[in-house]
């Protein structure tokens, strides 16, 4: 069956909601149990005495929950072929336990590959904004997705 | 003690190594990055892929793991002042992200450091700005991804 978003369907300027979720002190304290074992990202109480104020989701896991938001906004029903990397990726502000986020992919650019038929290059500007309206993730990336044509 | 001498700016530190099973690869896409190549063997073959392979931000995890875990116990430098030790803060962000391959299932991925640079900054008096290189390669020594990095740091200095 054909994905709903192939690369002919992305539109510069185009805005695509990623939906919301709420973000727990359980899964913040799994994440960083196993990959960013600070204090501030562990408890509670070292969160708050320091600079960010509460229990914080690390970046990396921020890096993840957007990951997610992403594929199931539209990423898991397109002709996605992986992205090559990441221009960048802005914590702007602390994650923290209990925050509610909604994301958006703004495309900003579309180029079919020179050396690969079929294939098309669709950079985004992500971002991910917390209940107070307040910008606490961006990030800007390309993906490779096929044309209709090479996924059919 | 100089702040250069102390954050080790132009050496290349090896954290460690890391060898991605194919359960751990799927298990951290199923929750994170749940695209067919990362969470499926025989969807993955028929991926640009051709085989099953981990989420660039797993790869990206694991830095982070071995960054922390990597101790100062082979070659200890203490801070001997002046002033407090200088004390590591939270970091803004990341920048010139590759996923330059593929990490397949089964790799052993080798990760590395190397601090940059540092500066003062003007919007945080008695904090500085640390810039830092992070790159990891393959059981090939084939470079799979690199990054750079920034982390704030109190410091007297």
């Amino acid at each position: 069956m054909m994905p709903k978003w192939a690369f002919e369907d992305f539109e510069v300027g185009q805005e695509l909601k990623l939906g919301s979720r709420t973000v727990s002190a359980e899964e913040i304290i799994e994440f960083a149990s196993e990959f960013d074992a600070q204090p501030m990202h562990l408890d509670e109480e070292a969160g708050k005495a320091s600079i960010l104020g509460g229990l914080a989701a690390s970046g990396w896991h921020t890096c993840c929950i957007f990951m997610r938001m992403m594929c199931d906004g539209f990423l898991l029903d397109s002709t996605s072929q992986g992205a090559p990397g990441v221009d960048y990726a802005r914590w702007k502000k602390p994650v923290l336990a209990g925050d509610t986020l909604t994301g958006k992919t703004v495309v900003e650019d579309l180029r079919l590959s020179a050396s690969r038929p079929g294939l098309g290059f669709v950079t985004c500007r992500h971002e991910l904004v917390n209940q107070r309206g307040e910008m606490v993730f961006e990030l800007k990336n390309t993906g490779m997705f096929l044309t209709r044509e090479a996924a059919a | 003690m100089s702040l250069e001498h102390f954050f080790r700016i132009g050496e290349t530190i090896t954290l460690g190594s890391h060898t991605f099973t194919a359960e751990e690869i799927k298990a951290f896409a199923s929750k994170y990055d749940p695209q067919r190549f990362h969470v499926d063997e025989a969807q993955a073959e028929k991926s640009v892929f051709g085989r099953l392979c981990a989420s660039g931000w797993h790869t990206c995890a694991v830095w982070m793991k071995l960054n922390l875990a990597w101790r100062e116990d082979l070659d200890p430098r203490p801070w001997t002042g002046p002033g407090d030790a200088p004390q590591f803060g939270p970091s803004p962000g990341i920048s010139g992200l590759k996923w330059l391959r593929p990490v397949y299932a089964g790799d052993t991925i080798t990760y590395y450091r190397r601090a940059t640079g540092h500066r003062p900054l003007a919007s945080r008096p008695g904090w500085r700005m640390l810039t830092l290189v992070a790159e990891a390669t393959n059981q090939s020594g084939d470079k799979v991804m690199e990054f750079d990095n920034a982390v704030l740091v109190k410091a007297d200095q």
